[in-house]
């Protein structure tokens, strides 16, 4: 489950770099939301690491 | 770091900026010492000795390696074309110490700035992963990040390369802004301090089955506390060196970027001060070293570019923060970071390079730190999992349970760092 997490992450990044190449300098109003959209799949990824990481953490206490 | 930025710096800027980096170790000093103070007694020595280890690790390695990689502006580099947009993303100079030398004087520089942050990068994971890291995995982790993550990304930041291009590139203000290492040294040693823990795991004891975490608190708050101050001289020869080599400040700004870092950790001190005193009716000391040194590393991005309030102000949020968050981490999410270096180091460094986005007057200016925050979350974290997972399979990270338990001073040094002293029985380890 960290491992997933970790893979969605680049995905984030990668929207947010397209969010550059689409939208033209004039459309910063989607630049922005592209980017933040990246930023939450990024986000996204993390929590589902964390996730993962303590349920790890929960399997070794027990 | 902008595109405008005068080719050379005049003879006594260049002059000055020898002279602070000179004192920039102290902040590397401060740090050791918090690391120390904020592990056991029984783990102190082989603290101290693995950061004096790692300082020389990562100079020879990115000597070796990672200058080439980190490169200069306007030096030779891999670029490739996307979308009619050039994308520089490695520097492509001779290895093995052969290009050092014969650089001009202002890249030799730069790279001797990019030495000590590299230096100080690799502490923070080293202080996160304390009583539990082994010596030669702290060095194999100071190496992959010297070898091959600060260089990659110093590159992006500091020499030309594609995160610093974007207000040319794509019209985003001066693009990437991180005049201190907020990003370089700090967010990428906070994430390197996530993913060491998260592939070592917790200390011994740390997290029990059914109950709550039990508390290990450091065992020097005076090495806490004189780190913290220590920190503080380091952290102003970083801030106004690279105010004046990435930013080109000029001599007038100088004092106003002293005095930002000073009001930013002062406020973060206040801030965590009062949080702290409210939360557990007295002043915790360790929280408020976090929350000092918080303050310092938002400073690290903002300090050259706000004004006065808006560093006290940065400061005083990184403050309340650092608090709640270290122990969100450790009780909410069970994460075991004794130097709380994630929250202090990726969290504040964050903070300090959106709030500068936030501030700025220049349009498109919060855009390219949006995309420099993506990166380093999006694609340096995952890159330094893959890396230290790998690296684990390679040199163990963690050291044996026998090492845990009688202490890594004993176990991999075969002596203690307070001979006549008696060590306490640890009963969470038995």
């Amino acid at each position: 489950m960290k491992l997933a997490g970790l893979l969605v992450m680049p995905a984030g990044f990668f929207i947010a770099i397209a969010a550059l190449v689409l939208f033209p300098v004039s459309n910063q109003a989607a630049r922005v939301g592209f980017i933040l959209c990246g930023l939450a799949v990024e986000g996204l990824g993390l929590a589902v690491a964390i996730r993962g990481h303590m349920e790890g953490q929960g399997k070794s206490r027990s | 770091m902008t595109p405008n930025l005068p080719p050379v710096l005049s003879d006594p800027a260049f002059a000055l900026v020898l002279v602070l980096l000179a004192l920039a170790p102290l902040a590397i000093a401060g740090v050791a010492l918090i690391n120390t103070g904020l592990g056991r007694s029984r783990s102190a020595a082989q603290s101290l000795l693995g950061s004096l280890a790692i300082v020389a690790v990562t100079t020879i390695v990115f000597a070796l390696v990672g200058a080439t990689l980190a490169g200069t502006t306007g030096a030779t580099s891999h670029v490739f074309h996307l979308a009619g947009k050039p994308w520089n993303w490695l520097g492509a100079g001779p290895l093995f110490l052969s290009g050092l030398g014969s650089e001009p004087a202002q890249a030799q520089l730069g790279l001797l700035f990019e030495f000590l942050a590299v230096a100080l990068a690799a502490l923070i994971p080293w202080g996160s992963g304390a009583d539990r890291l082994r010596l030669t995995a702290g060095c194999a982790v100071a190496a992959v990040l010297a070898a091959v993550v600060f260089p990659v990304l110093a590159h992006w930041v500091w020499a030309g390369g594609w995160l610093s291009q974007l207000g040319v590139s794509f019209s985003l203000g001066s693009g990437f802004l991180d005049p201190t290492g907020a990003a370089t040294i700090h967010v990428l040693g906070g994430l390197s301090a996530l993913a060491v823990v998260w592939i070592a795991g917790p200390r011994k004891g740390k997290f029990p089955q059914g109950g709550f975490a039990t508390a290990m608190p450091g065992h020097n708050a005076v090495y806490i506390l004189f780190g913290s101050l220590v920190a503080l001289a380091g952290w102003l020869a970083f801030n106004l060196a690279g105010a004046i080599l990435w930013l080109r400040a000029p001599f007038a700004a100088l004092p106003v970027t002293a005095v930002n870092t000073l009001l930013s950790a002062s406020g973060a001190l206040a801030a965590a001060f009062v949080v702290t005193r409210f939360r557990f009716g007295k002043p915790d000391a360790s929280l408020c070293a976090n929350g000092w040194l918080a303050g310092l590393v938002s400073s690290s991005a903002t300090a050259a570019i706000v004004s006065p309030l808006q560093a006290l102000v940065i400061g005083i949020v990184a403050g309340v923060t650092t608090p709640l968050l270290v122990e969100v981490l450790e009780l909410a999410l069970s994460i075991d970071d004794p130097s709380g270096g994630i929250t202090v180091h990726a969290a504040g460094g964050l903070w300090g390079l959106i709030a500068s986005g936030i501030i700025s007057a220049q349009s498109g200016q919060l855009i390219a730190q949006l995309v420099g925050v993506a990166t380093l979350l999006g694609l340096i974290l995952p890159l330094l999992y893959l890396l230290f997972w790998l690296l684990n399979r390679v040199i163990p990270l963690r050291v044996d349970p026998d090492g845990e338990r009688i202490g890594m001073d004993l176990h991999e040094l075969g002596g203690g760092a307070y001979p006549e002293f008696v060590i306490h029985r640890d009963d969470s380890s038995r």
